[in-house]
């Protein structure tokens, strides 16, 4: 069984025009980069790979994820990550509620908040988990954001320009701590961005969508 | 999963509740109108119905009442709505009307004419307010001012209903247009406010809520409660003149009933042509108006006079409210004195038997239709989302039907088809009548928040590996409490306010608040009325203000949901 993300023969059009085309793989702990100019169907493609595809475009082309072919499963059973450039708390949950809303099923009470404790001070926000999401920062929310989606234990991560809503010193910061935490559970990544600085700092393969 | 496959269905399902009741009764009166009523041992077809509504010298004069105040109605309204969002909207004047009248949308139409009539009749507060200092009445003087034979108070009292009515539809309607920029650019091409407004975002609003106006028209045309309060008897309109004859007891006048119910059905088409045709005519004359370039000569006085036409129609229902208050309250009042000599309990205690009773019954009764009309429009709502379907304009269109057909025309029929095929009246069939009218105005109300959701909500909690079950039940129902408890409160007004389909489905045996009232308007006890109508009107406000309180008490340690 191969670990990893791959695109076999993916092809995505609207109203019967080609709109992209990709056959990649992604190894485990490896980032592909998908560049291009915007319209180019970037994010039409991860919608694609997390199962929500808009009823106005059509995709062919298999997904395979960890030797699993996912192409037709339900979104909530990929198994596929995804962060946005907003950070998509749920706003009527607490910090800790929306990790909790992440976290696998299973264990009892005083372990999953343990394993919600530990979460946050991972990413330096010991005692944030009774906290307004609405009052964070803008890098404290993206950071909770970061842990929500890994507490649910993906096999892969999608990034839809996450880091372009955040300033420069942030952005860095934020990018580096998504890519350090991605590779040390060894997820495949595909990573979006129209920024060649996101682009150098993911350091993996780069392909550039050109509209056809 | 069974709810896999009941999901589906629910759009089918919803449709039927809402078109099939208005299918049946139009099929139901149509029989009838032409001699066939088993159930009174008589078969048709014959023309003996409609000869025997011809020979009714009213009839002439009933029909020109219902299209004259349909058309008058429903004419001024849009005028003061559009005068007063041209000449003021943006403005802080406007933000104030604005807060005036929204609470007044949920006021019942019954309540509104009841204490409007209290105000304008010749022993009412104004006439109270002015003698004998101005007028020197020391008594009420014998004016036909209420039910004057031309409907004119029939008219003011459904315009001061339905101008908050059409504003907030038009409201809703803006933040589709952008108004801001072409307001700036008109005012920059040296037009005035007022006139700029109307030749270059009427036009895209009134495409917005046109059919929320054909509503307007076709309920005045039709209404009955209202006319009953505030409108003539000699004759009485078309709409009355077939409630009187589906309640007499002998089962021939439903035959009448029925051939007068497909006369209101045309007439209201023929309104609704004519109404179609001057939208062409008054387009034409608009598009000449626009090409002299005028800037607005006249803009200054048309402003003042339709900010005072909105004032008045604000103050009318609210002052009204206040007027049924006092009487519910009052002890000896002698005209002309402003307030009663003392305050009394004793009207309430005397109606407090049955104000609760009626109460209960129209709570249970609004309830019960509420939280089905939202259950279905959730789901099909959901289902929508899920199934990714597609809402076209037809569609949107099947939702409006209910309201354009007039309940007079349907009611009666649906009645006698009830009648023949052996099911009795009562609170059950009552329940379903008034989901016909709720269930549009609650998806009318929570269909856009529910669709601008944030789709990519979704998406997370999917990745988050939550089943379509449950990123409903805990991530987008809970986002959206707020417009959820306001579509409830809009069900509870709507059902609340209901007259004719609890008179006629209920068989005249179920006793809300509303019918209590309007059976009182004859007998012209007004402390009665007062706690009647100030009854009605809590039934109908207290939801908006507990739609209001909740999320704002659950929430209130949630920033991100406080204006949303």
């Amino acid at each position: 069984m191969d670990k990893g993300l791959e695109l076999h023969d993916v092809v995505i059009s609207k109203g019967g025009a080609p709109l992209l085309a990709i056959s990649k793989s992604v190894a485990s702990g490896e980032v592909l980069t998908v560049m291009g100019p915007s319209g180019v169907g970037k994010s039409t493609l991860l919608a694609y790979i997390t199962g929500t595809l808009a009823p106005d475009f059509e995709a062919a082309g298999r997904i395979v994820l960890d030797g699993h072919d996912i192409t037709d499963a339900p979104p909530h059973a990929r198994r596929v990550g995804i962060l946005f450039q907003d950070d998509l708390l749920f706003p009527h949950l607490s910090v800790g509620a929306n990790l909790a809303f992440g976290l696998r099923v299973g264990g009892t009470k005083f372990e999953r908040q343990q394993k919600i404790a530990k979460a946050l001070d991972e990413v330096g926000l010991s005692g944030f988990a009774d906290r307004d999401p609405a009052t964070l920062s803008g890098g404290q929310k993206a950071r909770v954001a970061l842990m929500r989606m890994l507490l649910s234990e993906p096999c892969a991560l999608l990034l839809d320009e996450p880091f372009s809503r955040l300033d420069a010193a942030l952005r860095a910061q934020v990018r580096e701590l998504v890519f350090a935490r991605a590779k040390a559970r060894a997820l495949p990544v595909i990573l979006v961005t129209h920024d060649a600085e996101d682009a150098a700092a993911a350091g993996g393969e780069i392909v550039t969508l050109v509209p056809i | 999963m069974k709810a896999r496959r009941f999901l589906p269905l629910l759009p089918m399902i919803t449709l039927l509740a809402m078109i099939g009741p208005v299918l049946a009764g139009l099929y139901g009166a149509v029989l009838p109108a032409f001699g066939h009523l088993p159930a009174a041992g008589l078969f048709g077809p014959s023309l003996a119905p409609f000869e025997a509504l011809f020979a009714w010298q009213g009839l002439p004069r009933a029909m020109f009442l219902s299209v004259w105040i349909g058309l008058a109605s429903t004419t001024i309204s849009l005028l003061i709505v559009a005068l007063i969002m041209a000449g003021w909207s943006g403005t802080r004047s406007f933000t104030v009307l604005e807060r005036m009248l929204s609470p007044l949308l949920s006021v019942p139409h019954a309540a509104a004419a009841f204490g409007f009539a209290f105000l304008i009749s010749p022993s009412g507060w104004i006439s109270r307010a002015l003698s004998p200092s101005v007028t020197g009445w020391d008594r009420p003087p014998d004016l036909l001012i209420v039910q004057d034979p031309w409907g004119l108070s029939m008219i003011a009292g459904l315009v001061i209903k339905e101008v908050p009515f059409l504003m907030l539809i038009a409201l809703a309607a803006i933040g589709q247009v952008d108004t801001k920029r072409s307001a700036m650019i008109v005012q920059a091409l040296g037009y005035r406010r007022l006139t700029g407004w109307l030749k270059t975002v009427f036009p895209l609003v009134y495409a917005q809520i046109k059919f929320p106006i054909y509503v307007v028209l076709v309920y005045a045309m039709s209404v009955v409660d209202v006319a009953v309060i505030l409108g003539p008897n000699t004759p009485s309109t078309l709409s009355v003149q077939i409630v009187k004859l589906m309640s007499d007891p002998d089962l021939g006048m439903r035959l009448q009933a029925a051939a007068g119910a497909l006369v209101q059905l045309f007439l209201v088409i023929g309104a609704l042509g004519f109404w179609l045709i001057m939208e062409r005519v008054v387009r034409r004359f608009g598009l000449a108006w626009i090409g002299t370039g005028q800037r607005g000569k006249y803009d200054t006085i048309t402003r003042q006079i339709g900010l005072v036409l909105a004032l008045f129609c604000a103050f009318s229902v609210s002052f009204g409210i206040a007027s049924l208050a006092i009487w519910s309250f009052a002890g000896y009042w002698g005209f002309p004195d402003f307030l009663p000599d003392q305050f009394i309990l004793k009207n309430w205690m005397r109606h407090s038997d049955g104000t609760l009773e009626a109460l209960g019954e129209t709570v249970l009764i609004g309830s019960v239709a509420t939280l089905t009309a939202l259950a279905l429009t959730i789901g099909c709502l959901e289902a929508e989302y899920r199934y990714k379907l597609r809402v076209t304009s037809r569609g949107m269109l099947l939702l409006y039907l209910p309201l354009l057909v007039p309940q007079t025309a349907f009611l009666p029929g649906l009645q006698t088809l009830m009648l023949n095929v052996g099911l009795g009246v009562g609170r059950g069939p009552v329940i379903f009548a008034h989901l016909v009218f709720v269930l549009p105005y609650v998806f009318l109300s929570l269909a856009d928040p529910f669709r601008a959701w944030d789709a990519r909500m979704g998406t997370i909690a999917a990745a988050l590996r939550a089943s379509p079950d449950r990123v409903l039940w805990s991530v987008r129902l809970p986002m959206l409490l707020r417009p959820i408890l306001t579509a409830a409160a809009v069900g509870l007004a709507v059902s609340v306010g209901q007259y004719l389909p609890t008179l006629l489905i209920g068989g005249g045996r179920i006793e809300t608040l509303t019918t209590e009232a309007v059976a009182l308007a004859s007998g012209g006890d007004r402390r009665a009325i007062g706690v009647y109508g100030l009854m009605q009107t809590a039934a109908a406000l207290v939801p908006f203000s507990l739609a209001l309180l909740i999320p704002a008490i659950v929430w209130r340690n949630r920033r991100g949901l406080r204006h949303g």
